[in-house]
């Protein structure tokens, strides 16, 4: 159990974590974006609910680490032209709450998120549940896990090919 | 009305070699659509694997319209509409699950899985009411070809294996590459909805000419082989089966590289457990030929698009606003394979996927350019000159000419004059 003090500290440092993630996506920074992941880090945005199973149903994402670098990777070619021009964005995030440590000394964290879309096709409104793993590496925090739940994945959504 | 006078028209709007912009963009066009092909023509509906036991049933659609496949305590799969006969309201409103009976919530009108009215509440108000008449709505005909179940709302027209003609052959190639000869849909689907005419995703599916610069982003950084077989030097075929149905037929491709399983970009070695049974299953060189061939690419008109490792169903809900349902072809027998195709499709496919995000961009800003009114036409004569026939007589071109939109719109303006 965290004494107050720490839980303040790592409170801090999570909030302050999470709001640069939502700048660096907004901002298409994705290179940047990249690097706050774990080598290990699994992306994941699921289908037709909260809690399928990945390994047997279809997901929107369900990226892999080598998989998260080849969606870096086509982003930055200029070409992925449902995201040339970008997308012009701006998220909220809140309701940051942390939710315990992970046995392998992973910080569970939750958070709300909600997403205004500008595109050619128009204004979009997204709205997710997101749980994270962070876990400190050199000192720093980065992303062990980040599961995005849309609140509408059960419906037909638009194209959604930011960084979510 | 506006649709009879159209009806006229068909023919200057629909010519061989271009078509009418406003077949895209007209609300009066689309409503005719509704009634010309949607509900008169086979329309697919469902794949019999979604409801395996008694009593399961999934929620599908026609166009607009909520569908309920049901499988039935005979084991019979039936298609009912979700309608209450009482006063209309929606008597099914979860996606899926196992049910003998639908209760509808505004009076509690009871139906059986099999559409039958089998009790309403407070019946003493109906004295010598005949409860036949108030079934659920059916799909007037249902059949299946190889698991995949259609539907026509036509009571006559023609059987399910006369529409499909020649493209029947294509979902009997697709089931040889299970082991047990059986597709099966249970991952689940992915709806991705777009700001588009559902035929700009019908078009697309079999457009050979677009995925070397669509898809230049992802094929640049994956290592990806699929780009070589839409460039100009392809041997790869596109081919109209008549009735609308429509194929990129890559077969000629894989033949040059003589790999198997190299058409879904892996090898027998990865694969040791499938490729057993798939020699087991068919004998050695049988095995070999279907796991070079590949499955097919092939666009079942109106809506059912086999993209070799993935089923996409189309589905029209107004004149610009469209959905693709999407899963990952699973086949019996074939754990290995299932799982990377289901990790694959993951990846391509879908609102987020690398391959058809840029696609649904496609097709919106082409439904946001097809407004302009001038030029009026779409222009579709690439390959018009060297179209030739095969060898059992369907049309075929390069793969990156247009001979399946062609015969799209052939097919389609058929349909619409026949109103
Ligand atoms: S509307 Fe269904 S029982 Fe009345
Ligand atoms: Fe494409």
């Amino acid at each position: 159990m965290l004494s107050r003090e720490s839980s303040a500290t790592l409170m801090g440092a999570v909030t302050a974590f999470l709001n640069r993630e939502a700048r660096l996506q907004d901002e298409h920074q994705y290179e940047a974006w990249e690097r706050l992941w774990t080598d290990d880090g699994v992306y994941w945005v699921p289908a037709n609910g909260a809690n399928i199973d990945p390994e047997r149903e279809m997901s929107i994402i369900y990226d892999n680490r080598s998989r998260i670098a080849l969606r870096v990777r086509q982003l930055m070619t200029g070409k992925h032209f449902t995201q040339t021009p970008q997308s012009n964005l701006r998220r909220l995030v809140s309701n940051i709450e942390l939710m315990g440590e992970q046995p392998g000394g992973d910080i569970a964290v939750a958070s709300n998120s909600l997403i205004f879309e500008s595109s050619l096709r128009d204004d979009t409104l997204w709205a997710a549940r997101n749980e994270y793993r962070l876990r400190h590496v050199d000192g720093d925090l980065r992303m062990a896990y980040k599961k995005v739940v849309l609140v509408n994945n059960d419906k037909a959504i638009y194209t959604l090919s930011f960084l979510v | 009305m506006n649709v009879v006078r159209r009806m006229a028209q068909w023919n200057e709007l629909i010519h061989p070699d271009r078509i009418h912009g406003s077949l895209y963009t007209d609300r009066s066009i689309f409503e005719a659509e509704l009634q010309n092909i949607w509900y008169r023509t086979w329309v697919y509906v469902g794949h019999e694997s979604e409801v395996p036991k008694a009593n399961d049933y999934v929620v599908k659609s026609i166009g607009p319209q909520s569908v309920i496949m049901t499988r039935d305590e005979q084991g019979k799969v039936n298609l009912l509409l979700n309608r209450c006969s009482h006063r209309g309201n929606q008597v099914c409103s979860y996606d899926r699950g196992n049910a003998r009976s639908f209760t509808c919530p505004f009076h509690s009108w009871t139906f059986a899985n099999d559409g039958r009215l089998v009790g309403y509440a407070f019946p003493d108000g109906y004295e010598g009411q005949d409860r036949a008449e108030l079934a659920l709505g059916r799909v007037t005909r249902v059949e299946s070809h190889r698991g995949f179940v259609f539907g026509s709302f036509a009571a006559e027209g023609p059987t399910l294996k006369e529409h499909l003609g020649g493209a029947a052959e294509t979902i009997d190639r697709l089931v040889r590459t299970s082991p047990e000869g059986e597709v099966e849909v249970t991952a689940g689907f992915l709806k991705h909805r777009v700001k588009a005419n559902w035929k700009f995703i019908l078009e697309n599916e079999c457009d050979g000419y677009h995925p070397a610069f669509v898809h230049t982003s992802i094929f640049g950084v994956a290592d990806s082989m699929i780009g070589k077989l839409y460039g100009g030097a392809s041997t790869a075929l596109t081919r109209d089966y008549g009735n609308g149905h429509t194929e990129i037929d890559l077969r000629p491709e894989f033949r040059k590289r003589d790999l198997p399983m190299s058409w879904f970009g892996t090898s027998e070695e990865r694969l040791p457990d499938y490729t057993a049974r798939m020699k087991a299953a068919y004998g050695d060189t049988a095995a070999r030929e279907i796991m070079i061939d590949g499955t097919p690419h092939v666009m079942i008109f109106p809506n059912l698009f086999i993209a070799e490792i993935q089923m996409f169903v189309i589905q029209p809900l107004g004149v610009d606003d469209s959905v693709q349902h999407v899963t990952a072809l699973q086949f019996k027998g074939a754990p290995d394979l299932n799982r990377r195709l289901r990790q694959q499709t993951m990846g391509s496919v879908g609102p987020a996927g690398f391959l058809l995000a840029d696609d649904s961009e496609m097709y919106e800003r082409c439904h946001r350019g097809v407004l302009a009114r001038n030029p009026e036409w779409v222009f579709l004569g690439r390959g018009e000159k060297r179209e030739r026939r095969d060898e059992l007589g369907f049309k075929i071109g390069h793969v990156t000419d247009e001979v399946p939109s062609r015969g799209i719109w052939a097919h389609y303006r058929k349909l619409m004059e026949a109103a």
